[in-house]
């Protein structure tokens, strides 16, 4: 069971790092965007892995389908086309170098370090029998009550900015 | 048995895609997806690890990276809308406004 577990984590992650690299390498920006939404729900398939499936939820339904569909429609409305990639080879070797030193930085981090035992009461059992989203929102609406109000008020002040930013004449 | 060192890794690797993305990509609308490609790379750190630690807070840490990015696409895209109208094109070369 645990290795069918590890197989099915290695080909999703693989599917992930694939998508990824279509969406920096993809001639054309629509596949680009097609490769993004592959990889927002292989990281969904990820989260439900990780016993969070409220999350797999949102992030299935705010980026691979608010968040794309708002890319695409720029997109369509920019009509761009084909774009050239790699025509500057010193800004290439420059990203090659900075992303080797970042991959092997995080790595080494990564590996290196001592994995501390699970502290919190947050469980997989417990998010079982009490429910993700309930547990979500008990700490939502009471810890994190502040932090709420003011992204509704960031996400209204993003409304009428976007209005005013694309309009014509205001 | 699938370790929080798989999950971090992975992340690791996704935000390193991010990253040459934004540095080698010229097409605005391209650079802003890798940048959504690194903070997706982030959230599955943060839910890895809330995930692990028996904690809650770093998924409504996710949560709220979520708000902000669907803010910053709206004011992003409308923004790039507005530069498509001044200079026909959203080719980061030619954001050179500021320069001196």
């Amino acid at each position: 069971m645990e290795l069918l577990q590890l197989i099915f984590f290695y080909v999703v992650a693989l599917v992930t790092l694939v998508a990824g690299i279509g969406v920096i390498s993809c001639r054309n920006p629509i596949n680009s965007a097609i490769s993004l939404v592959m990889t927002f729900f292989c990281l969904a398939v990820f989260y439900v892995m990780l016993h969070a499936p409220f999350m797999a939820a949102i992030q299935v339904m705010v980026y691979a389908g608010a968040i794309m569909v708002l890319i695409i429609f720029v997109m369509m409305l920019l009509n761009q086309g084909l774009v050239a990639i790699g025509k500057h080879r010193h800004a290439l070797v420059g990203a090659g170098i900075a992303a080797a030193l970042l991959v092997v930085q995080m790595v080494i981090t990564v590996t290196k370090g001592q994995v501390s035992e699970p502290v919190g009461a947050i469980t997989a059992k417990v998010v079982e029998s009490v429910g993700h989203t309930q547990l979500i929102g008990q700490a939502m609406f009471t810890d994190f009550l502040l932090p709420f109000e003011i992204a509704s008020i960031l996400l209204l002040v993003a409304i009428v900015g976007a209005v005013v930013l694309a309009k014509r004449e205001v | 048995m699938i370790t929080l060192t798989h999950y971090m890794v992975l992340s690791a690797l996704l935000f390193t895609l991010g990253t040459i993305g934004v540095l080698t990509r010229k097409n605005a609308i391209v650079v802003f997806m890798c940048v959504e490609l690194m903070l997706n790379a982030v959230n599955l750190t943060f839910i890895a690890l809330s995930s692990h630690l028996g904690n809650m807070d770093g998924q409504i840490f996710v949560f709220f990276i979520m708000t902000v990015a669907a803010a910053e696409a709206a004011v992003g895209l409308a923004l790039m809308i507005a530069f498509f109208r001044n200079r026909e094109s959203i080719d980061v070369e030619d954001f050179s406004l500021l320069k001196w």
